[in-house]
């Protein structure tokens, strides 16, 4: 058989050299007794099946009950915040969407309430009901690839089926509203890129009627199922102390019944008009974290039922009406010279922000999701990073959650978990 | 009664050996169970109920390389997960195709940075590109089905 040669193209080489290290290196990490065979060290991942994406495990194990654990994460570092450096603080949204990729508008609702906090900008009321609506519809949207993975990870293949077949259209309406399914940066500084469509309003009703039922139907499967049951009670168990020592947010957190949900402690876009509950775990476990997502889907929906009355009451613009940060409408541009010049600077060199530093935070499918802007005065961002939960999560929860337990119980933490490694890693 | 009740007066079909095995091999792809980054979700949207992927004969995605004869490079490739492509790839049995999915995958998409390959043909060869950032399921399917229109011309000549 005939070796396929390696493609080089010119310019670009790959440069690649595999690691060489020692299992000295290893020192500190696993205990003792890996380096007198006692134990056992297993690799997981970077490709399998069941660590959603590319994260990998180096497991110390002792027969079948994992010793320790310690994540090697970085395959999926994309130099985000770096290259949000170098691009203007519009341009930079769309990076911003590739980074947790089941919570774009999310990400792009953090960013921008970074920029409009340092640049005290106003939101208009349309614009700030239609960003609550698309980020509790992206919170369905992220829950429900949650669910059917997880559930494909413990051999329930239906319920994944089931929750694609519903994610289609949470899709087909953020198509609609911004022309992308997934990367929508549909969030701009000051409100939003356009108006939401006519029928925007009858196809997320439509979608609220439908959905609820569907939830009904994966409690049916699932809530009582004994071989769920068994498979997800009593494992993976984190106290509300270490859940809170590790950093643990969001659904990972409350399923160990700590009452911690930035929508209600640090209230953002008027989430402290909305009725909603947050609904928490007791016992800490796979079983509470799944259960606490599942009420998660019907809280939403409640806030996008409030959120779609208000819209319909509310009219008025759906951005900013500060020409200094948000681009006038294409209709001002024949009449207005003034127009026209702003239209010019904010997309030739952008808008530029006061010196100083923010920090904000919003409640992410996954947990606490905080983006830190410094800016030095010009128009493109000195330094963004990014709080992501699935970090904290991975390097703080799943190794602690995984010490003692069956190996074959890892698949169900970490789905329980649920990390994103484009939001872990960046 | 049967398959011979259902194919009726069809008489004999007459085919070359290359021509037969190309079409079983279009009709029975397995992928490997691959994903990178986001292009990965729409590489599952593909798969479930709405796209259905098995009308392609490729619902079952495989986790192994050993088990598979598709790579569909799902997302971006970064510097640190680039070796561990290449050695999945050399682990696939011949003949394999790889895809690549996405703009990122193709060319390195928005990222041209320090920790992103350009484009992963650096690495291994690519038969068909998708473009999109991510791509549709129907652009993934239209990837696919390129795919399959040039396996149909492969001779078993070319294999060895």
């Amino acid at each position: 058989m005939s070796e396929r040669p390696l493609i080089e193209r010119s310019g670009h080489s790959a440069n690649i050299t595999e690691w060489e290290g020692t299992v000295q290196e290893l020192q500190g990490l696993v205990s003792p007794r890996a380096f007198t065979g006692e134990t056992m060290l297993l690799n997981m991942g970077p490709q399998h099946p069941s660590t959603h994406g590319v994260l990998r495990l180096l497991l110390e194990l002792d027969g079948e009950t994992v010793v320790s654990c310690v994540p090697d994460i970085g395959y999926l570092h994309t130099g985000i915040e770096k290259s949000m450096e170098a691009k203007t603080y519009e341009q930079a949204i769309t990076m911003t969407d590739r980074m947790d990729y089941l919570n774009p508008m999310g990400n792009n609702l953090v960013y921008c309430l970074a920029i409009e906090k340092l640049a005290e900008l106003d939101v208009p009321e349309r614009a700030q009901i239609v960003r609550v609506l698309l980020a509790e519809l992206t919170r369905i949207n992220s829950h429900l690839v949650w669910l059917g993975t997880h559930c494909l990870d413990m051999g329930a293949m239906s319920v994944f089926l089931y929750a694609m077949r519903e994610r289609e259209m949470i899709l087909d309406i953020f198509e609609m509203v911004s022309g992308q399914r997934m990367m929508s940066t549909y969030f701009r500084p000051g409100g939003l890129w356009r108006d939401v469509p006519e029928e925007f309003i009858p196809a997320v009703r439509a979608f609220i009627d439908y959905f609820p039922a569907k939830v009904e139907e994966y409690e049916t499967l699932l809530v009582n199922n004994p071989l769920w049951i068994d498979r997800t009670q009593g494992i993976g168990v984190i106290t509300p102390e270490d859940a809170i020592a590790y950093g643990c947010t969001g659904p990972t957190l409350r399923g160990s019944g700590v009452n911690w949900d930035i929508r209600k402690a640090m209230p953002y876009m008027g989430y402290e008009t909305y009725q909603f509950d947050v609904p928490l775990g007791e016992h800490g476990d796979v079983y509470d974290r799944f259960y606490v997502r599942m009420q998660e889907f019907k809280e939403s929906v409640r806030i996008i039922r409030q959120a779609l009355d208000r819209l319909e009451k509310t009219r008025g613009p759906f951005r900013s009406q500060n020409r200094k940060y948000v681009p006038p409408p294409r209709s001002e541009l024949g009449r207005s010279m003034e127009a026209v010049i702003h239209h010019f600077k904010l997309w030739t060199e952008g808008f530029s922000l006061p010196e100083g530093e923010v920090y904000v935070s919003i409640e992410s499918p996954r947990g606490e999701l905080s983006c830190y802007l410094s800016s030095d005065g010009g128009t493109r961002p000195h330094r963004v990073h990014f709080r992501t939960p699935s970090f904290v999560h991975t390097m703080g929860a799943i190794p602690k959650m995984a010490k003692d337990g069956m190996i074959a119980d890892l698949v169900g933490i970490i789905g329980s978990v649920d990390i994103v490694l484009g939001d872990c890693d960046r | 009664m049967g398959v011979a009740g259902k194919l009726g007066n069809l008489g004999v079909v007459t085919t070359t050996l290359e021509a037969a095995i190309n079409w079983g091999r279009t009709k029975s792809m397995w992928p490997m169970l691959f994903g990178l980054a986001c292009c990965a979700i729409e590489m599952m949207s593909t798969q479930a109920s709405v796209y259905d992927l098995s009308r392609f004969g490729m619902e079952l995605m495989r986790a192994s390389p050993r088990q598979s004869d598709l790579m569909i490079v799902a997302g971006r490739v970064t510097r640190k997960m680039a070796p561990v492509l290449r050695q999945l790839y050399d682990q696939m049995p011949d003949p394999k195709y790889v895809i690549s999915m996405g703009d990122c995958a193709s060319c390195g998409g928005i990222f041209n940075n320090y920790a992103i390959v350009q484009g992963v043909d650096e690495i291994v060869p690519v038969d068909v590109y998708v473009a999109g950032c991510p791509p549709r399921p129907e652009q993934l399917i239209h990837g696919i089905m390129t795919l399959h229109e040039k396996v149909k011309t492969q001779r078993i000549a070319d294999w060895a």
